[in-house]
């Protein structure tokens, strides 16, 4: 039996790679989904072996699939996302009413304490729960018609809720984050929001002191800390240590400070981990080097290079492809849009590669198996 | 028995191989079609119309009869030759690179 299951989702299928403690020798199955892009896959903390997946494309529409083998066989569940109160309107591009309308589910997280129960984030933005595994589910509308939703506007990808973040010690703590709305969170179980981005600073937004507009790319929290949350916006990576309340910058010496996925060490709360991208116009990474930036809570960071590119190099990280396992050495893993996925499994000082000829990498998780 | 055609991603998704025949009460329409094939292959539900709203997705196509009926009411009946299982209805997917 693997020690480790990598959940890859990717713009033409989803794959699935396994490996001893080790984490040097690699299996990998698939494609699930041939052709298809998947968004996302996430398993239950708490049954290991069933995992969610998420089709989504513009001519059939959303699918969602459940295994409940490990991901060798698949079955279509429930799919219909429909919103909870008349949908109203946000702001599309050119700052105009637009519709709510459901395109996607951008990422899915099933709870920590109930195998039925898991969260979908979806475009445009809402926040869906199931209780029955994913056969049916249902809107927390309390965000969607938080006061500000009107105001709510998309990032170039969509208004995408991308992140969902649950306290393990406290069910009725959820983090949320919204493409280009910001950052929200309830303390009531997704009944009430507020929104969480004091001391983010946009520069496209005219009032410094905007509570919605921050293209928040990425959360992360580790489980044993869930007041201290790292944030990587579309510039700017923030760290708060009072669950969102206020943020500061703690981008320091990285090469650049935009990017879209941050993580955290699973044995090591402080130790936290970026990969800079050259800029919003161009997504790559500095000087055609791959290079992920470790540190410890933040402003200075050192570059973990050894087995990763560090010439002629020029994808992108996208903001749900790093992950984390929690061998007694943390494996520290990401994948990149040239369809390279890649493991440290130690802790970020040596990368190789899991698979390098991968379609597009959206998104990887990480399973450590018992 | 009414035979339906589909595209390559919804054949692996309702899991079969090529076309599929259903029963349809008459008047055989493209309306009726759907909800029996949505009725024997659960999985297609929202993959070819909205769930609510039963509107046909943008990338999608119906035809009949070398005819592309996407844009007839879709309680119009069918020509016979589709309701009498001579010829298929056809659910086409838009053509496209990358």
């Amino acid at each position: 039996m693997p020690n480790v299951r990598v959940l890859i989702g990717t713009h033409k299928g989803a794959f699935i790679a396994t490996s001893d403690a080790g984490r040097k020798n690699w299996n990998i199955s698939g494609p699930f989904f041939g052709g298809l892009p998947i968004y996302h896959l996430k398993g239950s903390p708490l049954n290991p072996d069933r995992i969610w997946a998420s089709q989504t494309d513009d001519w059939f529409g959303q699918v969602v699939h459940r295994s409940d083998d490990g991901g060798k066989t698949w079955a279509a569940i429930g799919n219909e996302f429909a919103y909870a109160s008349k949908p109203g309107t946000h702001q599309w591009y050119d700052g105009t009413p637009h519709p709510w309308d459901f395109k996607r589910v951008w990422h899915f997280e099933p709870s920590y304490h109930d195998a039925d129960t898991l969260y979908a984030g979806v475009e445009d933005a809402a926040l869906f729960k199931s209780t029955d595994g994913g056969a049916t589910w249902a809107e927390l509308a309390g965000l969607r018609d938080h006061r500000t939703g009107s105001q709510w506007m998309p990032g170039a990808g969509g208004l995408c809720l991308h992140t969902i973040i649950l306290d393990p010690q406290n069910p009725q703590r959820i983090v949320t984050a919204i493409s280009a709305a910001g950052a929200f969170r309830s303390d009531d179980g997704g009944e009430t929001w507020k929104t969480i981005t004091k001391g983010l600073k946009s520069n496209f937004l005219p009032d410094p002191e905007a509570e919605v507009g921050h293209c928040v790319h990425h959360i992360a929290m580790h489980p044993s800390h869930p007041n201290v949350l790292f944030m990587q916006k579309h510039w700017d990576v923030m760290r708060s240590d009072d669950a969102g309340d206020t943020w500061r910058e703690i981008s320091g010496n990285l090469p650049s400070d935009f990017g879209f996925v941050v993580d955290i060490h699973a044995h090591d709360p402080q130790t936290i981990y970026v990969v800079p991208i050259k800029s919003d116009s161009e997504h790559y990474p500095p000087d055609g080097k791959l290079r992920v930036y470790r540190s410890k809570g933040g402003d200075e960071w050192e570059a973990l290079t050894q087995g990763l590119p560090q010439k002629d190099c020029y994808v992108n990280v996208l903001r749900d492809a790093m992950a984390v396992d929690t061998l007694d050495e943390c494996g520290v893993y990401f994948g990149t849009t040239g369809g390279q996925v890649y493991v440290s499994p130690d802790g970020g000082d040596n990368w190789l590669a899991i698979a390098e000829n991968l379609p597009a990498v959206k998104s990887v998780e990480v399973q450590t198996l018992k | 028995m009414v035979r339906v055609q589909l595209p390559y991603h919804l054949r692996n998704l309702a899991r079969v191989s090529s076309e599929v025949e259903l029963e349809v009460a008459a008047p055989v329409t493209v309306a009726r079609v759907l909800d029996a094939l949505e009725a024997a292959y659960p999985m297609l539900r929202g993959t070819i119309r909205d769930h609510a709203s039963k509107q046909r997705r943008a990338y999608l196509r119906y035809f009949a009869c070398q005819q592309d009926i996407s844009f007839e009411p879709t309680d119009a009946p069918l020509p016979a030759a589709v309701a009498e299982g001579r010829e298929p209805l056809i659910v086409m997917g838009a053509i496209a690179g990358g």
